[in-house]
């Protein structure tokens, strides 16, 4: 294998500390754990409040599309940022599924003969609305499906769409979604034209839905199979940023619990058995931190090369074991209090589980690299 | 006047010019480069550098490597470069500064470190060697081990115990000690692998002169931080290409001989590349921190992470190569004078990496370093931190 060319840039710029910062007020203000945690228990786990203020407020939903087409003209790197604060709130809003993987499959069409009544390409049109926080986009496909792998579609019949899609995250809150048919095409379909049902989800801050369309209008925005597989990619390169995020919280939180936490008349953070295992789980957040800044970085370069590719499939190899573990490893050492629905660290459990399925399992993105990379299975 | 990149471009060329590397002598040419002022750029002038930021140095070395220069062979006098300099431009007398850093920076004189005793590892604060004062001198008895370079070393720097009466780490003294003294025996240490890399050193009636003494009385302990600080940097910090490290023979054997793959084999060796590869790229990271001036605790873990990855993956090369692996290349006592991980067969790799997690900081210690000074949880217990050495258990 050949060395990089250029070097990825794997540190933060001022101006990405300076949005971190900005981010972590607002979720302090907005995303507590225990509005978040009496949030899961309503029938609106998702924070729309908190996403209005970071979509409109401070312009979040748009940072990936470009300036002319009404975002922030900024790119994964700041995505990716965003992403860590919102991992280390586990906050219950669709950046992700709208701002990230919605808008990247809509990005994928920028050339699109195919125009609203207006004149405007749809492509833009959306784009325009979602960057905004006018609106909240889902991408229609489950959401443990990798970039490149298959999923299922809806069928195109008579200029309507009709059947069942499940384990779409984020549906739930999603005014616009965007639909593979059978025809090959990617269709965008109001949310008030179909019947979207919340699934009781095992990631309470990021839910999945059922949506049922029978006979749903939508607007053929062009090819799905590219404009998925870009989507997907985004996500999943990305989502290791959110996973550094979780794993960030929950190894600094057990921390901080350990020095206080005392039995045996000692601080329990002093035992070396636990020490070691912070010691270790450290060394590997730390990694995360890096395989993450990688992928972001790759794909801030708006190649779609096989680099990007390794870039995201190291990145998400790495980190659904890391974010996990973290989890685990906080619930473990908080001892009795880590069991309970009061204590926020089953929040961050179970989005780190959700996760680790999310856009493929560290399973998928090993065998991705051993075609990128040719080390062949036997 | 401030030394920019364009200057040190243009003081390279005129050090080049006066010393053209096809005609003139190797060693002429590293000493002409040192008192260029472009040995280490960031090293004070005069004593081998300019005092411009660490950073500039890839502009001298670039000019230089494409002249065809020669270069001081830094694996070979490694111990010198990383560990005795610093701590001589941090702790040593200007005359001390101006007698040993040239030499030691051209190769001409190596260096070795005298801390290591069979009796004190992990615990070096714990060491026994004696250093006694005897007018303007010390004179020195005990025992050292794992000493590299010890045979080809004309100076070492030496920790001794000058004072018992105080807790371990208050009675301890930092010098440079002569490897040519009598009193001083060097015997090889023969390892796991077959040869000898190290050595064990006796010290007997070895005579310094106070003039050699690194730092005040007492405060060796302090000084030797200095040294260890930049030992870990030296192992954990080196920048690799993909697949540079460990890896690189594992996936080339896995690409060029299908017939010896199987599915665990390759989940495993999928595995272990991923990691190797984000262990890469940590390293990377750390080192971008380095160079914007924004240095991170990232550096205590690599050298974790990269033992745990060499002995990782080198044990799956010995399964992987099936009957080959049952062989080992040479058994042979030899006396090499560097570690060398490519040019030897996978079961030398298997073998030389399980020193990886002892030396320079056992994993162990290193996992409470960075537990403590890292997360800055509760330290260990010290029953021994008010407690004279003379009295301690043994």
């Amino acid at each position: 294998m050949s060395t990089t060319s250029t070097q990825p840039d794997l540190l933060y710029s001022e101006e990405e500390e300076a949005l971190r910062a900005a981010v972590r007020d607002l979720l302090t203000d907005h995303c507590d754990a225990a509005g978040v945690i009496a949030r899961t228990e309503s029938d609106a786990p998702h924070d729309l409040e908190a996403w209005k203020a970071l979509a409109d407020g401070m312009g979040l939903a748009g940072l990936l599309v470009p300036e002319a087409k009404g975002g922030q003209g900024a790119t994964h790197r700041e995505a990716a940022v965003v992403l860590e604060e919102l991992g280390r709130a586990v906050a219950p809003v669709p950046f992700l599924t709208s701002a990230v993987v919605a808008t990247e499959a809509l990005l994928a069409f920028p050339h699109s003969r195919l125009r609203s009544s207006g004149g405007t390409p749809i492509a833009d049109d959306l784009l325009a609305e979602l960057a905004s926080g006018r609106a909240i986009g889902a991408l229609a496909v489950a959401l443990n499906v990798p970039a490149g792998g298959a999923y299922p579609v809806v069928r195109h019949e008579n200029g309507s769409l009709h059947g069942e899609l499940t384990g779409v995250a984020d549906a739930a809150v999603a005014d616009v979604l965007l639909v593979p048919a059978d025809d090959g095409g990617l269709y965008a379909v109001r949310s008030d034209a179909v019947t979207v049902t919340p699934q009781a989800s095992l990631d309470l801050t990021r839910p999945v839905a059922k949506v049922v369309l029978d006979g749903a209008p939508g607007r053929l925005l062009g090819d799905a199979e590219p404009a998925v597989r870009r989507a997907l990619r985004a996500g999943a390169g990305l989502l290791a940023s959110e996973q550094f995020g979780l794993a960030d919280w929950a190894l600094t939180e057990t921390v901080r619990y350990l020095k206080e936490r005392k039995q045996f008349n000692r601080p329990v953070g002093g035992f070396q058995a636990l020490k070691h295992r912070l010691a270790q789980l450290w060394l590997e957040v730390v990694n995360l931190r890096a395989a993450a800044r990688n992928a972001a970085d790759a794909l801030a370069s708006g190649e779609h090369g096989e680099e990007v590719a390794v870039a995201v499939a190291v990145a998400q190899a790495y980190a659904a074991p890391v974010a996990v573990r973290a989890a685990e490893e906080a619930l473990q050492l908080h001892g009795g209090i880590g069991m309970t629905w009061e204590h926020p660290v089953h929040l961050y459990l179970k989005r780190a589980k959700a996760d680790s399925i999310a856009y493929g399992t560290a399973g998928v993105h090993r065998s991705a690299v051993a075609e990128l990379v040719d080390l062949q299975a036997p | 006047m401030t030394v920019d990149a364009g200057e040190l471009r243009r003081r390279t060329q005129e050090l080049l010019a006066a010393h053209p590397p096809a005609t003139t002598d190797r060693l002429d040419f590293l000493r002409a480069r040192f008192d260029a002022g472009l040995a280490w750029v960031h090293y004070p002038e005069g004593l081998g550098g300019l005092g411009v930021p660490r950073s500039l140095q890839a502009v001298v070395d670039a000019e230089l490597e494409a002249a065809g220069a020669p270069d001081n062979d830094p694996r070979r006098i490694g111990i010198g470069l990383g560990m005795a300099a610093p701590t001589i431009l941090q702790f040593g007398t200007e005359e001390q500064k101006r007698r040993y850093l040239r030499p030691l920076w051209t190769g001409e004189e190596v260096w070795c470190q005298l801390f290591s005793e069979p009796g004190a590892g992990s615990d070096l604060a714990a060491l026994g060697t004696r250093a006694v004062r005897e007018g303007d001198e010390w004179v020195v008895n005990g025992q050292k081990v794992w000493t590299s370079s010890a045979h080809i070393a004309r100076w070492a720097i030496l920790i001794a115990r000058t004072d018992p009466d105080e807790p371990k780490h208050r009675g301890i003294t930092y010098f440079v000690c002569d490897m040519t003294d009598p009193g001083v025996e060097v015997r090889p240490l023969r390892q796991i692998t077959g040869e000898a890399e190290f050595n064990e050193v006796f010290l007997t009636d070895v005579r310094i002169p106070d003039a050699r003494r690194l730092g005040e009385v007492g405060d060796g302990w302090r000084v030797a931080q200095t040294t260890l600080n930049n030992e870990r940097v030296a192992i954990g910090g080196m920048r690799l290409p993909r697949e540079g490290g460990m890896i690189g023979p594992v996936a080339k054997a896995w690409r060029e001989r299908p017939e010896l793959r199987t599915h665990d084999l390759h989940q495993r060796l999928l595995k272990l590349w991923v990691e190797a590869e984000v262990a890469r790229l940590t390293g990377e990271r750390l080192r971008q921190q380095l160079v914007a001036g924004q240095p991170g605790p990232e550096g205590a873990g690599m050298k974790l992470a990269f033992a745990r990855l060499n002995q990782e993956i080198s044990g799956l090369e010995v399964e992987l190569l099936g009957e080959e692996g049952l062989l080992y290349d040479d058994w042979t006592m030899r006396r090499p004078e560097l570690v060398d991980f490519t040019g030897r067969e996978a079961g030398y790799r298997y073998l030389r990496s399980k020193g990886n997690s002892i030396e320079g900081g056992t994993s162990e210690v290193l996992l409470n370093i960075v537990a403590e000074r890292v997360l800055g949880l509760p330290a260990e217990p010290r029953t021994d931190k008010d407690v004279a050495w003379k009295d301690l258990a043994r």
